[in-house]
């Protein structure tokens, strides 16, 4: 059955279309008056009549609507439409089994149910709705001349509002006035994107330069936007005055609706769009619906119970039919002829009781299983929203389940699929270390600084969660000092250092900026650099004094100063005085307002995660403080182009540097510089930004304000220096970088500062006009490739110096760009590139990324629990596997491979070999066969028929490889790689090939994959896999709406797959049975009576127990026991993931198992039915009083048989079950003894009473159900203690007492081979877990136990051209790939290895590098690479060990013609090219 | 710090459920509970067996098939459905006393009152004396609703049309004279039947209530005059006719027709000759019946039957050998393993 994921928004989107054909006057833009020009023409007149008013309602029926509607709605279920024709069927005299009303009964119940449910949640969001629309606002009244209070809802489009500060946006408005000085107004947008820092938004251009207050009734322009759309991030339009002047809108102009007004006293704006028009609600999007791999099985299976009922309906038809046909023309006395009085045939007899059959049948389809099935996960959602391991409490945020119907999913994973930066790592950027003009400076006591955090977080760890059953880190005794200090200055706020959760804690302390933990804040500068610093800042004030020009500091020194400046001012970062808090209101505004039912329901059941909150209005002195410059937007920042032109004039004019050195700047009215420095805040857009102001304020050299025009920055020495900002270009993802053009203060130069992605930057951008400048690259270039294999984000920080007449002409440009109506986007773009041309190279920042916590930990047990892990992420590759060595997704001790291909050709020949690589080394040359995968084995490729085994192989593959790979020709060939490692890491990988990566897992392998990321660019991979995870982290809220789940942390989802995810699924697993199994036994039980009553769809049950069995009876205890049944604790299940393999090889619920169920419920109906059928044999009885024992019989027999199924008994449970046959007997009781005459044909008048009176009917209640679960309970008891399955052990562990528990489970660690357990049968079962490899791969590589390990290198180059010398260069800067790596190993201190500062040949740079490096790198690597054949370009693949353990050395050659015939293969023209080209090494 | 948390809104509640932590019993199914657990019901079910056994054993049924089908068989004269109003007369003797009391069944097999076009083919109401569905009965009777005349016929319905209406008459042979075992008949059909669930409409003389309907068609007499004996026990209330509408739930059931409770056979009957008189009418022949009279006495546990006695020998001892299988292969495979 295919995967249905609705999406609500298209559906939205598309009536919202559809609403616009019926109005031809709107065409392709919005044109909107002011609402008060035309207050006096109500209706007709008003322009703006046709938009959306403010009225929100998101309900989906009206009091009239509701019924039909919902019944529509609910008839789409195929389920309830077959329940309908089945309840219509029984009014059709000659086909009816039972009463018809009462036939009604099954579907009006769960129809009702719907409904009930629906309407329930259909008036909750009605409450919703009209408490926001009864928000008051403040509208300007044309007739009272002032503004009036109004509810939300009366707001029009072309109102004048007034907000006030903390006021929550009741629509979209266009930002017309603002008290603020700078006429800026700031946001808080966290309800619509979760971030948390403020946002600018500017006035519209034309009304900046008002002097006096805005006033409504002077304003008769007309704006002309876009129609309303759901994208947050763009709004064009421009607005005409009645001069005919047009203004451009953009969307700082406009205030989206929900967010929230800060630090601005008052604005005033113009409604644009409102209500369901507003980009709010339009991008209100809500849970998606997906079918869970179970219910796409319990599809099949009720498929296979609907041809059971037809086999059995067919069965007694054709029964019926001869037993008519036996008696011929001898009429018997009981039979009836035909209502006409005629005789009625065989055949038509058959034809009828067909159709009555079905009816009788009817409950064999389980009607209440979709709705049980329903309500089961609701509770179970309920329940992981509820538990306590799953909430963050510094964030106040737990685990958000956005689809409702896949919690079962969750248990039945196979592939993981993980972003890296704030998904396993922090995402929250600390300075680490940094290389200026060449010099590094390792910042020792940064790093100390940093280890500490680090170590007091894994403590913390071990006390709080998992009892000490992680590995301890190695804690420095020399640090326990410290440590102690630190505990007691800042209790636990550093300890999760969380995103978001810092955030969210930090506002509770009313003390709050984005990013600025102490570990972030208090970086330790490097002593070396700091005296440089101060000694730099210290000739410049004194060159200042003396009047010398300060070109002639020192180059050096100058770079030092400059590498500063460009970290404090090359950035958006806001400044924000601690004095005066944030303000937050805490105001509780629905944005999402509910789409989808269920989840409305959901969030009903966890507490409100907003409260209200202080609400001081903030005063004026913070706004001048806090003004700010925005962000990425930030192109159009600069003041309006003409003014720029004339202060470019001005300079033109020679000015006294003392003005520029003024430490008060002009515009600048002082009340902010009374603070002290060391209490200023950053608030930055993105963590790095704010690392980097906070690394440069270590340095003295710190931020302390920044306009819309200017930043002033306070150096040492220097005092407040102000640089005019004359434009910043903002940071995007395919420049990778950002810069800002100023005004130096002290050199009145023009300087363009530059910071951005090293790769690009050193690929296109530097200049090298002399030696220095090219020396400073390379070093920088090789500290970068270091900083890198630590692990560290690295950024290139770069100037350069314009002349007047260089930027005038590129400012020329860059102005026609700005004012472009159309292509804007691309225009200034190009117009970014040219500027950012011929850079001189500063220095680098390595960035230190850390790994959330428990990240290690989870990946392995989540590797532990069977889970094939992949890591996809846009970093590039030396960071990535770094990153990827930390948190033990690659082994030391395992081989990387890694497929570097820069050609379609070489990606496949490097497939190929690594195919054959892993071939022979796993497959051929080991008879000890490694274990096999969990992956199914019935798909088998293409390529190998071999059973794909999962090697202790790690597979690290680049974006471009990766691009050829998922080829299709490749994709094969990739997947048969990638699945026989055991971890996959995808760097530089865009968005796009994240989701393809997912996909061709997903579909080519037939797996269950979950992807799990926390950025936008995570969107896609998220959609395509089918568990989409979102990190609630500081990117934003796109990854997660649009997630099925939200975490907080990356380590929550062990629980929530392990615990959570394995619970849900073998609940609902073994619910689902468990329904097919009771609905067949007690269907069975009249298909054996017909037999005995001429196949005439006769039944001993009474009607209403065959009606209310499966909806009353029987309903409680299973829903209980679905809901909450354990079969193994939760600790037991975090402590031995291998358990996870349950649920995804689907052992709950095989294909089998529904087979096996149905033939035990035949036989239990067997024992049900012949039981009482011999008892009372040869008796007096009749039909009702032998068939109620019958039905009770059932009804006990269900019931121990899921007290056999339920694992652990709660006072629920037995509630239940004594709960169940309590409404049975009183329902009976009460029924038998109401009515003598009525329904008719039962007419069970006091049975059940007699019953009661009858020891027989005790004496079978004993025995029955006994008999009928006897066989399932002796296999049942047998299996579980002598093959007990590893779930069964699971639990027999719970039983033991803790401290047995934790010995065995301590055991079973050290103990390498077994999981678990000194009881054989359980090893003899589960899979020879990771260590059994582990020791088998270290018997053979006794090498391999070196801190890095083997590496398996597959270096590709494949060159067209004719072998020479710029080939075999090649082939050594491919190689040079591998060098960080090796590098790594080396204790990485202050006295880095040497460099050769000498002169080099002016070869090409990759050489350079190259031969940098092998200085670099360790004597033995070096002779390594002179050994190997790489210069003789034969055909080899070299497995070899490193370098410290060559004692053994295996070598696989492949000869080269068994290389062609697999290239002859695929490429057969190129071949002997590709043969002379390929230098392929596989070097271990 | 504790202020901290209390602020916290959305902090999940920590209590045994919402964490699910309920303490529970998780049943183990390991050999220490199972196999004493085997042989305890095992034990228990041999007893039950026993008792149940022994009791069934003490019960008497003789059964007498009258169908005549056999030539030899005293009613074969009267199984052809073209006599009327035959009488057949069926002897056996009685080697020891037959322990009172004894109940006399008459029985039918091969008969579907459990078809289910014959089980709805009733009126409910007109059987509890409502005469509204005296004049219109209940289309659930059809065909037998109304007779060709378009009279409706009451009692309607299939059920009732087709009640069995053999008699029988028992005499001992006592020194070759015939003397009659007078027969109980009251109180064989269920008290709530007799007493609730049906009801003669409140007109008296219970003739008048039937005025403008007519008897059912293979009915020889009326309601009303179905037992011309006593006036107490005819229209709806007959015994006779209550306990034929109480449909059997199997083929072969047996009904009961009069008990022997009264004078010199309270006892039981005495070891002896006896002779049954069978007033024959009630065809069987045409869907494979047969008939036949039993005679049986009664324990705590009804009726003889042997089965459940033997079900729970049997099934107590499968416990205990299950136990002992269990027990062997436990002794084999687990203990070593579990020191």
């Amino acid at each position: 059955m295919a995967r249905e994921s609705e999406d609500p928004a298209m559906t939205k989107a598309s009536k919202v279309k559809r609403q616009r054909k019926k109005k031809p006057k709107e065409n392709k833009t919005r044109t909107v008056h002011a609402n008060i020009l035309y207050d006096n023409a109500k209706g007709e007149e008003n322009p703006n009549r046709h938009y959306a008013n403010n009225e929100i309602k998101t309900t989906k029926y009206t009091l009239l609507s509701f019924l039909p509607k919902n019944l529509f709605e609910q008839f789409h279920r195929f389920a309830n439409v077959y329940f309908v024709f089945i309840a219509l069927l029984n009014f059709v005299p000659v086909v009816n089994a039972f009463q018809p009303e009462l036939a009604l009964a099954p579907v009006v119940f769960i129809l009702s149910v719907t409904a009930i449910k629906d309407l329930w949640e259909d008036y909750r969001r009605h409450r919703s709705d009209q408490e926001i629309n009864h928000m008051d606002c403040l509208v300007y009244s044309r007739a009272e001349r002032r503004y009036v209070e109004k509810y939300w809802k009366e707001l029009r489009v072309g109102d004048f509002i007034r907000l006030r500060c903390n006021e929550i946006l009741p629509a979209d408005v266009l930002l017309l006035s603002s008290s603020d000085p700078d006429r800026l107004c700031h946001i808080e947008t966290a309800t619509l994107d979760g971030e948390t820092n403020l946002k600018q938004r500017q006035v519209v251009r034309s009304f900046y330069d008002l002097d006096c207050d805005f006033n409504p009734l002077k304003y008769n322009s007309i704006i002309e936007c876009e129609k309303p759309n759901n994208d947050l991030n763009r709004f064009r339009g421009y607005i005409i005055h009645r001069s005919g002047r047009r203004d451009a809108l953009y969307k700082e102009n406009l205030l989206l609706r929900g967010c929230t007004i800060r630090n601005t006293e008052e604005a005033v704006g113009i409604v644009i769009y409102a209500g369901h028009e507003t980009k709010a609600m339009l991008n209100n999007n809500g849970p998606r619906y997906k079918r869970s791999k179970l219910e796409r099985q319990m599809n099949v299976d009720v498929f296979w119970c609907v041809i059971i009922l037809l086999v059995m309906c067919l069965f007694a038809a054709v029964g019926h039919g001869l037993w008519m046909f036996q008696y011929g023309d001898k009429r018997p006395v009981f039979d009836v002829l035909s209502p006409e009085g005629t005789d009625l045939s065989p055949i038509m007899s058959a034809i009828y009781l067909f159709l009555t059959m079905i009816i009788v049948f009817q409950v064999l389809i389980p009607i209440s299983l979709f709705v049980s099935i329903e309500i089961v996960k609701i509770c179970q959602v309920y329940f992981i929203h509820q538990d306590m391991e799953l909430y963050d409490e510094e964030t106040d945020s737990h685990l958000q389940c956005r689809a409702l119907n896949i919690t079962e999913d969750l248990g039945q994973m196979q592939y993981i699929f993980s972003d890296k930066t704030g998904t396993l790592t922090e995402n929250k950027m600390v300075f680490r270390r940094c290389t200026v003009a060449g010099v590094e400076y390792s910042h020792d006591a940064n790093a100390r600084r940093l280890a500490m955090y680090q170590e007091m977080d894994s403590e913390e760890e071990e006390c709080t969660s998992h009892g000490g059953t992680l590995p301890r880190r190695d804690s420095v005794t020399s640090h326990q000092s410290a440590r102690v200090v630190l505990r007691s200055q800042s209790t636990k706020s550093h300890r999760r250092t969380g995103s978001r959760a810092e955030a969210k804690r930090a506002s509770i302390l009313s003390k709050h900026t984005a990013f600025s933990s102490p570990m972030e804040k208090d970086i330790t500068p490097d002593p070396q650099l700091l005296d440089k610093v101060n000694d730099c800042s210290s000739q410049m004030d004194f060159m200042r004094f003396h009047s010398q020009p300060t070109s002639q500091l020192p180059s050096d020194l100058a770079d030092i100063i400059d590498f500063f400046i460009a970290l404090t001012i090359c950035n958006t970062v806001v400044v924000s005085s601690p004095n005066q808090p944030r303000q937050k209101v805490r105001m509780r505004f629905e944005m999402k307002s509910p789409v989808k039912t269920i989840e409305t329901f959901i969030r009903r059941f966890t507490p409100s995660r907003l409260t209200s909150g202080s609400n001081n209005s903030s005063s004026s002195s913070l706004i001048t403080n806090r003004s700010s410059n925005k962000g990425c937007s930030s192109l159009l920042s600069s003041p309006s182009a003409e003014s720029t032109l004339t202060k470019l004039d001005e300079e033109q004019t020679p000015r006294g540097l003392e003005h520029a050195f003024s430490p008060v700047p002009p515009c600048y009215d002082g009340k902010g510089w009374n603070l002290e420095e060391g209490e200023l805040r950053y608030e930055a857009e993105s963590p790095d930004e704010a690392a980097l102001v906070y690394a440069a304020r270590a340095y003295k050299c710190s931020l302390v304000g920044r306009l819309p025009d200017q930043v002033t920055v306070e150096l040492p020495h220097l005092g407040k220096l102000s640089f005019e900002l004359l434009h910043t270009l903002g940071f995007d993802s395919t420049r990778k970088r950002m810069s800002v053009v100023v005004r130096h203060p002290l050199t009145d130069q023009i300087t363009v500062y530059t910071k951005g992605a090293d790769s690009e930057e050193i690929q296109s951008s530097f200049f090298c006009p002399w030696k220095r400048q090219k020396k400073i690259v390379n070093r920088t270039q090789n500290y970068l490739n270091l900083y890198a294999a630590d692990g560290l984000r690295t950024l290139c920080i770069a100037k350069k110096i314009l002349s007047k007449e260089q930027y005038a002409c590129w400012l020329q440009r860059h102005l026609e760009a700005e004012t472009a109506i159309q292509g804007r986007e691309e225009l200034l773009f190009e117009s970014a590139l040219r500027l950012e041309t011929n850079l001189h190279l500063l220095g680098a920042t390595g960035i230190e990324d850390r790994l959330q916590d428990g990240v290690p930990e989870t990946i392995a047990s989540l590797r532990k629990a069977g889970l094939q892990i992949w890591v996809l992420t846009g970093d590039k590759q030396e960071t990535a596997v770094n990153i990827a060595y930390a948190c033990k997704l690659l082994d030391p001790e395992e081989e990387i491979l890694t497929l570097n291909a820069d050609s379609q050709e070489a990606c496949a020949l490097l497939l190929e070999e690594s195919l054959h690589y892993i071939q022979a080394k796993f497959l051929c040359s080991s008879t000890e066969q490694i274990y096999s995968s969990s992956s199914p084995s019935s798909h088998s490729s293409s390529h190998t028929a071999a059973p794909f085994t999962v090697h202790r192989l790690g597979l690290v593959i680049d974006g471009r490889t990766l691009a050829y790979a998922l080829d299709k020709s490749l994709e094969d060939k990739f997947l048969a790689v990638a699945r026989s490692c055991r971890s996959v890491l995808c760097c530089r990988s865009t968005p796009l090939q994240k989701s393809m990566v997912v996909k061709l897992v997903r579909n080519k392998l037939k797996v269950m994959t979950l992807a799990i990321g926390d950025g936008a660019n995570d969107v896609s991979m998220i959609q395509v896999a089918d568990v989409g995870v979102g990190i609630s982290g500081q990117e934003g809220m796109q990854a997660v709406m649009a997630s099925d789940f939200a975490l907080p942390r990356f380590r929550y989802l062990q629980k929530l797959l392990l615990v959570h995810g394995h619970w849900c699924y073998s609940r609902l697993a073994n619910m689902i049975l468990y329904f097919f199994y009771k609905n067949a036994m007690f269907v069975a039980l009249i298909f054996w009576y017909q037999f005995y009553c001429g196949f005439s769809g006769s039944a001993m049950i009474d009607q209403w127990y065959l009606i209310f069995f499966n909806l009353m009876f029987s309903a409680f205890p299973q829903l209980i026991t679905g809901t909450l049944d354990k079969d193994v604790s939760a600790e037991t299940l975090q402590q031995l993931p291998q358990l996870y393999v349950n649920g995804q090889n689907s052992e709950e619920y095989k294909p089998y198992m529904f087979w096996m169920n149905m033939i035990d419920a035949f036989y239990q109906s067997l024992v049900c039915f012949f039981i009482p059928y011999f008892a009372y044999a040869d008796s007096d009885v009749d039909l009702f009083t032998w068939g109620t024992p019958i039905t009770t019989l059932a009804l006990f027999t269900i019931l121990v048989h899921l007290g056999i199924e339920t694992k652990t008994w709660t006072w629920m449970n037995w509630l239940s079950i004594a709960f169940s046959i309590a409404l049975f007997f009183t329902v009976a009781l009460c029924y038998n003894a109401s009515c003598p005459t009525c329904y008719t044909p039962s007419n069970p008048y006091w049975t059940m009473q007699r019953l009661l009176q009858d020891p027989l009917f005790y004496l079978l209640c004993v025995i029955t159900p006994l008999v009928a679960l006897l066989p399932r309970y002796f296999y049942r008891a047998c299996q579980g203690t002598l093959f007990p399955s590893p779930v069964q052990v699971g639990r027999q562990l719970d039983k033991l007492p803790a401290e047995t528990r934790r010995n065995i489970l301590s055991l079973s660690r050290v103990k390498v081979g077994s999981p678990l357990s000194p009881k054989p049968p359980f090893l003899s079962l589960t899979k020879p877990s990771p260590e059994v490899c582990n020791k088998k791969d270290q018997r053979s590589f006794p090498g391999s136990k070196t801190s890095q390990g083997p590496v398996l290198q597959t270096v590709q180059q494949s060159g067209r051209s004719p072998l020479g010398p710029t080939d075999t260069e090649r082939g050594l800067s491919d190689l040079y790939t591998l060098l960080p790596t090796e590098i790594d190993t080396l204790p990485y201190t202050k006295d880095a290895p040497p460099l050769s500062g000498g002169p080099h040949p002016p070869s090409s740079q990759d050489s350079e590098c190259l031969d940098k490096t092998l200085e670099a790198a360790d004597l033995s690597l070096s002779s390594w690479i002179t050994s190997t054949p790489l210069l003789t370009q034969t055909d080899s693949v070299q497995l070899k060990l490193p370098p410290d353990g060559d004692s053994q050395c295996v070598t696989y050659t492949r000869s080269s013609e068994e290389g062609l015939k697999s290239d002859h293969s695929v490429h057969p023209a190129q071949r002997t090219e590709q043969a002379a080209d390929q230098s392929l090494h596989t070097i271990l | 710090m504790v202020k901290q948390e209390q602020e916290i809104a959305s902090r999940p509640d920590n209590t045994a459920f919402t964490q699910q932590r309920l303490p529970a019993w998780q049943p183990m199914l390991s050999a220490g509970i199972v196999i004493p657990g085997f042989v305890l019901i095992g034990l228990a079910f041999i007893g039950i067996g026993v008792a149940l056994f022994v009791t069934s054993q003490s019960i008497t049924v003789m059964e007498l098939d009258y169908t005549g089908v056999e030539r030899t068989s005293p009613c074969f004269r009267c199984s052809d459905p073209n006599v009327k109003n035959c009488v057949c007369q069926l002897d056996f003797s009685i080697a020891s006393l037959f322990k009172g009391p004894v109940f006399f069944y008459y029985g039918l097999t091969n008969y579907f009152q459990n078809y289910r076009r014959y089980g709805v083919s009733k009126d409910d109401d007109q059987l509890s004396g409502d005469l509204d569905s005296f004049t219109s009965p209940s289309d659930t009777c059809s065909p037998y609703e109304y007779d060709s005349n378009n009279k409706p016929i009451v009692p309607c319905g299939s059920v009732a049309n087709s009640m069995f209406n053999d008699t029988f008459k028992l005499y001992q042979i006592v020194n070759g004279t015939k003397k009659q075992v007078p027969f109980d008949g009251k109180g064989i059909a269920w008290w709530t039947d007799y007493n609730v669930k049906y009801r003669n409409p409140s007109v008296t003389p219970l003739r008048d209530a039937f005025n403008g309907t007519v008897k059912p068609l293979f009915w020889p007499r009326p309601a009303y005059e179905l037992d011309p004996s006593d006036p107490a026990n005819n229209g709806f209330i007959n015994q006779d006719f209550l306990v034929w509408m109480r449909r059997a739930a199997l083929p072969d059931f047996r009904k009961l027709y009069r008990r022997i409770t009264e004078g010199d056979y309270a006892q039981g009957l005495p070891a002896g000759n006896y002779s049954l008189e069978i007033a024959y009418n009630y065809p069987v022949l045409s869907f494979d019946g047969r008939k036949k009279v039993v005679l049986s006495n009664v324990s705590w546990m009804g009726g003889k039957n042997e089965f459940l006695g033997i079900a729970y020998l049997v099934i107590g001892s499968l416990c205990i050998v299950m136990s002992i299988i269990m027990l062997i292969v436990y002794a084999k495979f687990k203990f070593p393993e579990e020191e």
